[in-house]
């Protein structure tokens, strides 16, 4: 409002000399608009030569390399292999993401309860394996799951002694839910954190017992975090590369390898972009959903998840302003 | 508290939860202090022979410094475009600037794999692959949102009419942007260059797609050094980054903690 009064009282101030007078064919606000415009051109340029105009082009590919039509994509349904990497692929990300709300949702409850001394130690457990080189944490497990490694020596506890982890889809499997837990975690924190949890002890006090107050109160009100947070790690997991590359093996590779292998060794870019526009397709169809589920608009949603991003940019600048 | 008590199993679980985020990373610190060629764990014999490689074997140097490199070169430019655009898009009508903010934020939900497959097919036309300056364009592009999204938290917190009043004064656009906007904005552009910075240094499926013998970055060579040919500098190189992330967050944390007890005592 009152920025509005003003620029309009600036406006009908007489234009300065040295102004050139095309400027004032735009209002006030017209100017400001384009003067926004002309801002964003640098990155819009950036972002279309270095992302969309290669991403047109792959598509392109994929309908034209080797010849013209949609054999690419026919040959992803039809050659047995593919469809066994997509299964296998989807069938991960899967209990991945299941894994993930299993194990985020109580952690992070207990992040909505705890003290501020507590709390922060839990912030730091979430936040530094998502700083952490993907490397390090991926090789870490590795190590873990080696022949002869720790992981397989406690299997031996339990007498289950010499079975072969690394290189299996369990292995895959079990790195890959630690790894993208702090994804979950820090879109569920922001929903939880907003929750009233006062609504809980209405519910008790109208005669609910504890169980039933949390189910039918908290839980619902939780669930647009839960329903963000599963649906990223889905989408990262559909897509991620390091961990079964490490940790899998070519005999049960998931999509990003075959994707890999297509185009960095083999050069066949019309069938690994056919690979590449399926992946996408599923990605955006699972985003739109997820946002059709909570309600929420996807760049809300994004600006959630960059506000995690956010405050651990700000914890490691030292910047901490609450 | 607010009458919320936390039940014991409740702890008991979210204890197992945090060991299992953090321990299994945590042993790559006891592991890059092996004596041993191999990946045993827990060590038998103790060294530094893998730090010592780590900062005099050329490969590994470069390495560094070539993500180094990379890593600059993309917080500059993505902090540069990022703020610019963060700024333009607080300047235009709502419509325009919601369409606008959902294609500068599309590289966030892109899976990286797809990214590289598009930049490395790009590329290769254009002669760009097996370059850094090549890797650094592809990271701005991926960092751009992130850049984005922090200077724009940070413009939103701030009065629009204070930009307004320094025009009515009769400042120029530039010296309002120069003596307002920026040093207001600040804290949003420089948590933009370090979310920038580490998103580059850490990036190893585009750098995998477009390395060559002369443009390896950290993260490749630390691929490498576990798929191509085994290398347990990779277990030094691990536990360094481990150590360089942990150490100012949980400070930042900490320090975040007591200055929230303390207000609450006031």
């Amino acid at each position: 409002m009152t920025a509005d009064a003003i620029t309009s009282e600036q406006a009908t101030r007489p234009p300065r000399q040295n102004r050139p007078d095309r400027r004032r064919v735009l209002s006030p606000a017209g100017r400001k608009r384009a003067a926004g415009l002309l801002l964003l051109l640098p990155a819009l340029i950036a972002l279309t030569m270095f992302f969309v105009l290669p991403l047109v082009s792959i598509v392109v590919d994929s309908v034209t390399d080797p010849e013209p039509g949609l054999s690419n994509y026919a040959q992803l349904f039809t050659d047995g292999y593919t469809l066994r990497v997509l299964g296998r692929t989807l069938v991960v990300a899967l209990v991945v993401t299941a894994a993930g709300v299993l194990l985020a949702y109580p952690y992070t409850y207990m992040m909505t309860l705890a003290g501020p001394t507590t709390r922060a130690v839990m912030v730091t457990v979430v936040l530094v394996p998502f700083w952490t080189s993907m490397l390090a944490r991926n090789f870490a497990w590795m190590v873990l799951m080696q022949d002869g490694g720790v992981v397989q020596g406690a299997l031996g506890l339990v007498g289950l002694g010499g079975t072969r982890l690394l290189g299996t889809t369990f292995a895959v499997t079990v790195s890959m839910t630690q790894v993208l837990l702090p994804f979950m975690v820090l879109p569920m924190y922001s929903v939880m954190q907003q929750i009233d949890r006062r609504l809980l002890l209405a519910g008790q006090s109208l005669g609910a017992s504890r169980l039933s107050s949390f189910r039918k109160v908290y839980f619902p009100l939780s669930l647009p975090g839960v329903v963000a947070g599963a649906s990223l790690v889905f989408v990262l997991a559909l897509g991620f590369y390091v961990t079964p590359a490490l940790l899998g093996s070519p005999q049960n590779a998931l999509i990003a390898q075959v994707i890999s292998v297509r185009t960095r060794e083999l050069l066949d870019f019309g069938g690994g972009g056919a690979m590449g526009v399926f992946m996408l397709i599923v990605t955006l169809a699972v985003l739109a959903a997820s946002r059709r589920l909570t309600g929420l608009g996807s760049a809300a949603r994004v600006g959630q998840m960059g506000a995690g991003q956010a405050v651990a940019g700000q914890a490691v600048a030292g910047r901490n302003e609450r | 508290m607010s009458g919320a008590r936390a039940r014991p199993w409740l702890k008991i679980v979210s204890v197992l939860i945090g060991l299992f985020l953090t321990v299994p990373t945590l042993i790559v610190v006891p592991m890059s202090f092996s004596a041993s060629d191999t990946f045993t764990f827990p060590p038998r014999q103790w060294s530094m022979k893998w730090y010592e490689s780590l900062f005099t074997a050329p490969q590994w140097t470069d390495a560094i410094l070539n993500s180094l490199e990379v890593g600059l070169i993309t917080a500059t430019l993505a902090t540069v475009l990022g703020t610019a655009a963060a700024i333009g898009l607080a300047r235009l009508g709502e419509r325009v600037r919601g369409l606008v903010t959902g294609f500068l934020l599309s590289p966030i939900i892109i899976p990286n794999i797809l990214i590289a497959l598009v930049i490395f097919s790009a590329f290769l036309r254009a002669g760009l692959t097996g370059s850094l300056l090549g890797i650094a364009l592809a990271h701005t592009a991926l960092a751009l949102p992130y850049v984005v999204i922090a200077v724009t938290a940070r413009l939103q917190g701030m009065d629009p009419a204070l930009q307004t009043a320094a025009s009515s004064l009769g400042a120029r656009p530039f010296s309002v942007f120069r003596k307002v906007t920026l040093p207001l904005a600040l804290p949003g552009v420089l948590s933009g260059a370090v979310l920038a910075f580490v998103i580059s240094f850490d990036e190893v499926v585009i750098a995998l797609f477009l390395q060559s013998p002369t443009a390896v970055t950290l993260p490749v060579l630390m691929f490498n050094s576990v798929t191509v040919q085994i290398d347990p500098t990779i277990s030094a190189a691990s536990s360094l980054t481990v150590l360089v992330v942990s150490v100012p967050i949980l400070l930042a944390q900490v320090i975040g903690a007591r200055r929230g007890n303390k207000e609450r005592q006031r």
